[in-house]
């Protein structure tokens, strides 16, 4: 094995997962955070790591509900963001977090992106970790390049989950991303099909308002398995959307608890937690 | 510690360069790896491309613009909010009317969606003696996109940002699009190296507006905040902000309700706290995506859906703002 301080640093990280998505805004970033909490609950002594590497569009710390929080630096290089507060088992490293306004637009080029994925990889302190999961920006780009070349190294502890939602002009993308993974020679874990049927909370009707069963047929025609298709969860997006008001809002019953993982029980209330519960089972499967 | 990087110097890449090639102006010109058995290895490494001046592209691009009346972007920060649908709609309300020559540029280079929405997706670029020629959807409406020039609507499209910028460059300056009233930018999401070179590209020529398409969570707004700021930075006007997917109508039972929630106010509020005008709200209809899927224009198909009187709402406001009415 080659040794460069990524690989030096990435030794304690048993399983990398990359999660990956050749269109935008079809639910990377959300099913990263229902992936990392779902490993994180498989468990009580799971310990997991997200990194996020949309640099221009960092999402993660607003779902996990640890948006506005800064990073460490320690001897040891940068300290993560614990979401789950004094338990110290779900970590999180993002641009967002070094942003000194959350309204403040990174405007970088390849290069300088490049030179933070380093960074990220080399100079976090993750410690001992069961699963790092990797949210991306869309695309087939810098940052993907970036991270593989890195990562080359380590390859061997590689593997990736290809997000989509039903559409046709989703799945043009995806099979882009399909054809990404073969080149560069990275194990596809499987498919998710998201945003797949919405029930209407009246009348219970369920519309395919991005239509339905793209995601499966791509998985069949690629020989890829399909995991499975998450179906739009309004609970869920308000869950991810709005994490940290509600813990605000929410006044602290027993004062002298300690400070417990609220998106983590809201979550395991959602209907989506069920469903994601069989995919990370299949997931660790894999693995 | 973040800073921006200066928006001045747009790095080239020479024709005969290698996949990964880092610009012949960046710091890891001649010294990167991929710059191994490359032609140009030993001048980049001497710093010689470094700081040459200004880009040799800009004045053909100032000359091939110098025929196009109206330039506007389509940005988001986010993806899949609807840019590109919104792009082809606009496009067609242009187009509309016979005697106003229209064209779609889309720099979305890694993940292209312009041809399918427009159902072009099959067609391929033919060039001339005058340039490459776009791909006409109609006799006034003409569509340049990556998406026509791959093998196979399979082949990713793996560039660092130097060939994307190459490309975009030549988007600008080697295709025909002849006397155009509107030119239509459809962006990838984000803020890096496609948005700044069609920026600095389009510096000389000067950009009409920007549109900012957004959907109401807090998620998304987030990331057209930065769009905002972006815009800002670098001196692009903003024509205003467009709310899409904003509340679902039940087909069965009509009932309304909201599927990405305005958890912090919606479009509504990131437009009076950043003082632009809020162009409208499109609700969410099954049908654009479905028309989308099959390549035909909502707005024409669907007549009498609410989300067609609020796409035609914000065109004519566009036009409006742009003095065009």
């Amino acid at each position: 094995m080659e040794d460069t301080p990524i690989s030096r640093r990435l030794k304690s990280v048993k399983n990398i997962i990359i999660v990956l998505s050749g269109k935008g805004g079809v639910g990377k970033s959300s099913v990263t955070t229902q992936l990392a909490l779902s490993l994180y609950a498989s468990s009580p002594a799971a310990r997991v790591g997200i990194l996020d590497v949309d640099l221009t569009g960092p999402s993660i710390p607003r779902m996990l509900g640890v948006d506005g929080h800064g990073v460490h630096q320690s001897t040891d290089g940068w300290v993560p963001v614990y979401a789950d507060g004094s338990q110290a088992r779900l970590a999180c490293m993002s641009v967002g977090f070094l942003l000194k306004n959350k309204g403040d637009s990174v405007v970088w080029r390849g290069p300088k992106k490049n030179g933070m994925i380093r960074q990220f990889l080399s100079d976090v302190r993750w410690g001992e970790l069961d699963y790092l999961v990797i949210d991306t920006p869309p695309g087939t780009s810098d940052e993907h390049l970036s991270l593989m070349e890195h990562l080359a190294p380590i390859h061997s502890r590689l593997s990736s989950v290809i997000v989509t939602t039903p559409q046709a002009v989703a799945l043009v993308d995806v099979m882009k991303c399909v054809s990404f993974t073969r080149t560069v020679n990275l194990p596809v874990l499987g498919v998710i099909e998201n945003m797949s049927g919405y029930v209407c909370p009246c009348c219970g009707e369920i519309s395919n308002v991005f239509s339905t069963g793209g995601g499966e047929s791509i998985a069949k025609r690629e020989n890829m398995p399909f995991l499975g298709s998450l179906p739009i969860d309004t609970e869920l997006v308000t869950l991810l959307d709005a994490s940290d008001q509600e813990e605000k809002t929410i006044p602290v019953t027993n004062a002298d608890a300690l400070p417990s993982f609220k998106l983590m029980e809201s979550y395991k209330r959602t209907a989506s937690s069920k469903i994601f519960e069989g995919m990370a089972g299949m997931i660790i499967e894999k693995l | 510690m973040i800073a921006v990087q200066a928006a001045a110097a747009i790095p080239t890449v020479p024709s005969n360069a290698p996949e990964h090639c880092p610009g012949t102006e960046s710091e890891q010109a001649g010294k990167s790896n991929a710059c191994d058995g490359c032609a140009n290895q030993e001048v980049c490494a001497s710093g010689a491309t470094k700081n040459q001046g200004p880009d040799p592209a800009l004045p053909f691009i100032r000359a091939r613009m110098s025929t196009v009346k109206r330039k506007i972007l389509v940005l988001s920060g986010k993806g899949g909010v609807g840019k590109s649908t919104f792009t082809a709609q606009l496009a067609w309300a242009f187009a509309a009317d016979e005697d106003t020559q229209t064209g779609i540029m889309d720099i979305d280079i890694c993940g292209p969606s312009i041809p399918t929405i427009l159902g072009i997706a099959s067609e391929t670029v033919h060039s001339s003696s005058s340039g490459w020629s776009p791909v006409y959807v109609q006799d006034n409406l003409g569509v340049m996109s990556v998406g026509f020039m791959l093998p196979s609507s399979k082949d990713a499209v793996m560039w660092r940002g130097p060939k994307k910028n190459g490309l975009i460059a030549q988007f600008l300056k080697d295709v025909d699009w002849g006397d155009l009233d509107y030119l239509v930018v459809d962006t990838p999401p984000g803020t890096s190296d496609e948005h700044l070179s069609v920026v600095q590209y389009l510096k000389e020529s000067g950009i009409d507006g920007a549109v900012l398409v957004t959907t109401p969570q807090e998620v998304a707004l987030q990331d057209v905040r930065r769009e905002i700021d972006f815009c800002r930075k670098v001196g692009v006007p903003m024509l205003g902000i467009v709310e899409n997917m904003a509340g679902f109508v039940c087909p069965k039972c009509n009932g309304e309700s909201q599927i990405f929630k305005p958890s912090t106010g919606g479009a509504k509020k990131l437009a009076e706290d950043t003082g632009l005008e809020l162009l409208g709200s499109v609700p969410l209809d099954p049908r654009i995506g479905k028309s989308a899927d099959f390549g035909v224009s909502f707005i024409d198909e669907y007549p009498d859906s609410p989300a067609t009187t609020a796409y035609l709402d914000i065109i004519d406001r566009i036009k409006v703002i742009l003095g065009d009415v």
